[in-house]
Formats: structure tokens, C-alpha cells, sequence
């Protein structure tokens, strides 16, 4: 029973993560680029929320959608300000900009929001569900962690392949240069991506720091490393291969700290992930690119 | 108009416009166009006046610089020297998708369709000004996003059948042939509803058989959209029975402007192709 236990925990933790892993992987198939300030972008929205509740005294999901629209315009500055001038430059540049901007925030954080953590109440307010006289607990985190996962992934694939702006993105994210002349404005379409990715983050933040209430402005830095790791591990450019690699990751980070052991676990966990890529370089959905020779 | 007008009247007598354009507004103006890689002059002084109706051809020798004068035409490069006006408006410093809503479409020589989309996505792709639904109608889905929806894919269906490729409509662009995705792309440049459409080698890698059907299909374009038409090709057959005008570049440079007839006979062309009489090398076709 308790592995049913552990796996459903895992599911819950990795949905968070492929949540955050589908800002990495919108952001890098459409512009090309690792946004290592993804992972702050999380703390932001969950600084954002906590402060909607705590200190305006707003309801949970008055303080979701601040949180989102903060942080909207939060990817949309980053994105304008110290991305877009570096637009054409190696992706070196644009990749140093990225930590610069991460230390950043968890540093504007700190002077905001100080240095000791924060006690995050949780948004959900629903009773566990016991299952089994106990064995099994399914907490209401869980269930809406999992739910809001499975929506954002079904309304991205809908909005990226149905929409108007959804086919420009997609086509900028193939070539470029030829979505410009059939007269797509890129940056519009790279900034809608940093909007909708900034957004996702926030929604994360939300997430995460209700299954684990502790804030501090360092509390999206490791997450976001891991679900940029989970974005490479299911395909980084790949919807349903972020989606796949966050839950998966989830599951094998709660399997290796219940039966190994919980120091090494983040360690396991980026063995596996190097065993996969030696396997499939691509990842697990990515598409395999044959260089021409 | 006016101010175009007076600019018309220093049209040099070089241009070839069709009778029924002699007195419209050029669809394409170029003066003096010249670009500089650093310090090697890839075009330089090229002029060419296209009327709204024409088929035009720009031949040359591989390395002549005519995929150079395409990047310039569609704001791909910015130009050193000169002034490109696409329905009397000057594209300088604009951003290139603005270009295109000019009125400019293009092909690639090498194919660069959207090869991971289906052949209609590629097409609405390419309508993306043209249909007219805001974010949110298209996100919260209100009737006017299936409104458009539905009007945007009626009219790429449409597209798509006058180049007789709704059979392929939803099958991925990366898996069509070769002669298919040429076609492919035509069909993605019209759709962007342009007053001219630039074709870089359409027939490149079509046989005999595709190459004449794609001849018709050119015409066809012209007849059915009322735009000019300007291609790059290297085959002759193509450009001799299709072209209006015919502009023959070396060096970056325009060597001579013409009818076919009086281009096939320019001896600077047959210069430029064959080289001179005592370098005269056979490989030319």
C-alpha cells in the first residue's frame, strides 16, 4: 500500500514540476533560449499570493490571479528588457543574461521580502480523502495539483494548435526567418510566449508552495532547476514531453528518497537523467535531429 | 499619387511594362539598390519597375546576387544604397513582417515551409494578418473565433485547391514531395494576400512534366489574383515562355533588361553565361 502512497505523491510533486518544465519548454522551442530565471519567476507568483492573502486578506483564488497577472507582466519586462537586446547575439550571451536576471529577482526578493521564510497557507482547504482505513491519503493539494496540471497541458496543445497565435508560435518556433515574411511579428509572438510561460509559473509557485509551505526567495531556484531537467528528459520543445518528464521525475525523486535514501535523491535523480539523454540525446518525445552532413 | 506621379516621369524607357499598366503605380520600384557585406559589394545599382499585372524574370549566373536582391526586396537585408517602394511606399528601416503586409510575398530556394505542420496550417500560417479574431475570442472560443475559424480555413482550403493540393491538406508539409511542397509554398505566399509574389527557383528540382505544369499554374496565378509575378529560375525553358521581362544580373550588377527575345540575344548575356569566346566552357545548358 505504501507505494501506492509514494506514487501518488510523486505524481502530485512532478506535476508541479511539468507545469514549470512547460515555461521552459515554450520558452526555449519559441525563442530559443534557457530562461534560467523561470524557476524565480515561481517565487515571485508565490510572494504575490501569499501577500493577496495575508496582508489584503483576499480569497485564495483572488490572490491565484494577482499572483498570475504579476508575473505576466514580470516575463514580459524580463523578456523586453534584457532579452530582446540580445536578440541575434550567441546564445551564450542571452544564456549569462538568463542567471544574471535569476539572481536578480531572488535577490529583489530578499530585500522586499526578507530572508526568513515565510509560512505559506495552503489555497485548498479541502479535507484528505482516506482510502483503505488510512493506508491511502489523498490530500486536496494533490487532487488539484494534478487537475490543474492535466488542464494547462490540454489547453496548451488546444491553444498551440488551434489558435491563431498558437500556429504563429509554432511556426516561429520551426523557422524564423520565414514566419517574419509571411508577416508574423516575432517579438509579439516571443513575448505572448514569455506572457503565457511567466503565468504558468505563478500558477506553480501557487502550487508548490501549498504541497511544501515553506517561502523563501530561494524557493524556486532548486524546482526549476529540476523541472528544467524534466523539460531536457522528456524532450526539451515538446509539450506532452515536459508534461511527461515533470511527472516522471516527480515519481522517481519520491521513489529514490522513500526506499534509498533522501540525501542522495536529488542525485539519483540526475543519474537517471543522464543515463536517459546517454540512451536518447534528444529526450524521451524530442524529436532526433539527423545533421546533415 | 501625385507625388508618385512625378517620380513615374523619370522612369527610364528601360522598363517593360505591359499595356495595361502603363499607367498604373508600379507594384514594385527599386532605385539604385545596392548592398555591402562588410567591403565586398554584393548588389549594386540595380533598378527594376515592375508593373501590378507583370511577370518578370532575374536571371543570372549562380553567385550573381539575385537571392541577395530578394532579401532586399523583402526586408530580409537592409539595404546601403537606394530605395525599394512596394505600392509607392518606401520598406526602409521597416521590421520584415510589416513588409510583407506591404504586399510582398516570397518562396525559398530552399524549401522553408513550416515542415512539422499540416499543408493547411502551413496556409493559415500565411493568413495570419488576414484573419481578423482577438485573443480572447480565439482563447474563451465565442462564436467569432469559429466564425473566423471556420472562414479561414474555407478560404485556405480555396488556396489550396486552385494549385489542386486539397488532397494533402492534412497530411504534414515535411512529408510531401518535393514538386508538392514548391507548390506548397506558392500556395502559403498567396495567402498572405499579396500584390506581389517573388519566387525563388520554383522549378528547381521539378521534372519536364511539373516544369510545364507549373508554367501554366504561374500564369494561372497572375490571371485569377491580378499580381505581378517575379521569379528567379535557371531554367530557361521556364523563364524564356513565362516572362514578360526578363533583368539579367552578374556580379550584382543588372546587365541588360528585356524582352526574352532581345535578352537571348544580348551578347553581353551570352557573355555572361558562356563566358568569353576564348574561356568558353561547354558546361552550360
Amino acid at each position: 500500500m505504501r507505494i501506492f502512497q509514494y506514487l501518488i505523491n510523486g505524481i502530485s510533486i512532478g506535476s508541479v514540476y511539468a507545469i514549470i518544465a512547460l515555461g521552459y519548454t515554450m520558452v526555449y522551442g519559441i525563442a530559443k533560449m534557457l530562461n534560467f530565471a523561470h524557476g524565480d519567476i515561481i517565487m515571485v507568483g508565490a510572494y504575490i499570493s501569499f501577500c493577496v492573502t495575508n496582508y489584503l486578506g483576499l480569497p485564495a483564488w483572488a490572490s491565484v490571479l494577482a499572483a498570475m497577472a504579476v508575473c505576466t507582466v514580470l516575463g514580459i519586462l524580463i523578456e523586453g528588457l534584457a532579452y530582446k537586446p540580445l536578440r541575434g547575439t550567441p546564445s551564450l550571451a542571452v544564456l549569462i543574461t538568463a542567471i544574471g536576471v535569476s539572481y536578480f529577482l531572488q535577490n529583489a526578493a530578499q530585500l522586499i521580502w526578507t530572508s526568513s521564510p515565510k509560512n505559506f497557507t495552503s489555497v485548498v482547504t479541502m479535507k484528505p480523502i482516506s482510502l483503505f482505513d488510512g493506508q491511502i491519503v489523498i490530500t486536496g493539494e494533490v487532487l488539484l495539483t494534478v487537475g490543474v496540471s492535466i488542464l494547462v497541458m490540454v489547453g496548451l496543445t488546444l491553444f498551440t494548435s488551434k489558435t491563431r497565435t498558437g500556429k504563429a508560435m509554432r511556426a516561429v518556433s520551426e523557422d524564423r526567418a520565414a514566419a517574419q515574411l509571411m508577416g508574423i511579428n516575432v517579438n509579439r509572438t516571443i513575448s505572448t510566449t514569455f506572457a503565457i510561460g511567466s503565468a504558468l509559473a505563478a500558477v506553480a509557485g501557487v502550487l508548490l508552495c501549498s504541497t511544501v509551505p515553506t517561502l523563501m526567495p530561494t524557493t524556486g531556484s532548486m524546482p526549476g532547476i529540476r523541472a528544467f531537467t524534466a523539460a531536457v528528459f522528456g524532450g526539451i520543445g515538446s509539450i506532452p514531453g515536459a508534461m511527461l518528464g515533470g511527472i516522471l521525475l516527480g515519481i522517481i525523486e519520491t521513489f529514490s528518497k522513500a526506499y534509498l535514501s533522501t540525501q542522495f535523491s536529488d542525485a539519483i535523480v540526475f543519474s537517471v537523467l543522464i543515463i536517459i539523454l546517454l540512451v536518447k540525446p534528444a529526450g524521451l518525445l524530442g524529436k532526433q535531429v539527423q545533421e546533415k552532413v | 499619387m501625385n507625388e508618385y506621379s512625378k517620380k513615374m516621369l523619370k522612369v527610364p524607357t528601360y522598363t517593360l511594362l505591359r499595356e495595361q499598366d502603363k499607367d498604373k503605380q508600379p507594384v514594385l520600384d527599386v532605385r539604385n539598390l545596392g548592398i555591402d557585406f562588410g567591403g565586398l559589394t554584393a548588389v549594386d545599382g540595380f533598378n527594376i519597375t515592375i508593373g501590378p499585372t507583370e511577370i518578370s524574370g532575374l536571371i543570372g549566373p549562380n553567385g550573381a546576387g539575385k537571392t541577395t536582391i530578394f532579401n532586399l526586396l523583402t526586408g530580409v537585408y537592409q539595404p546601403t544604397r537606394g530605395s525599394v517602394l512596394i505600392n509607392g511606399i518606401d520598406i526602409k528601416g521597416m521590421p520584415t513582417h510589416k513588409v510583407n503586409k506591404l504586399g510582398i510575398a516570397r518562396t525559398f530556394q530552399n524549401i522553408r515551409l513550416f515542415t512539422d505542420m499540416t499543408a493547411l496550417d502551413n496556409v493559415k500560417v500565411g493568413m495570419h494578418n488576414g484573419i481578423k479574431c482577438s485573443f480572447a475570442s480565439s482563447v474563451l472560443h465565442l462564436p467569432s473565433y469559429y466564425r473566423s475559424e471556420k472562414q479561414a480555413n474555407e478560404m485556405a482550403m480555396e488556396l489550396l485547391d486552385f494549385m489542386s493540393l486539397t488532397d494533402v491538406a492534412d497530411q504534414k508539409a515535411g512529408s510531401l514531395p518535393y514538386g508538392v511542397q514548391r507548390r506548397l509554398e506558392i500556395v502559403r505566399a498567396l495567402a498572405t494576400n499579396p500584390s506581389i509574389i517573388l519566387l525563388d527557383e520554383p522549378a528547381a528540382g521539378m521534372n519536364p512534366s511539373e516544369t510545364t505544369e507549373l508554367m501554366h499554374q504561374i500564369r494561372r496565378i497572375r490571371d485569377t489574383f491580378q499580381i505581378a509575378i517575379f521569379l528567379i529560375e535557371h531554367d530557361m525553358n521556364l523563364v524564356m515562355n513565362v516572362c514578360e521581362a526578363i533583368a539579367v544580373v552578374n556580379y550584382g550588377r543588372i546587365i541588360t533588361k528585356g524582352t526574352p527575345d532581345e535578352v537571348r540575344q544580348n551578347p553581353a548575356v551570352i557573355e555572361a553565361y558562356l563566358g568569353r569566346e576564348e574561356g568558353k566552357t561547354d558546361a552550360e545548358n
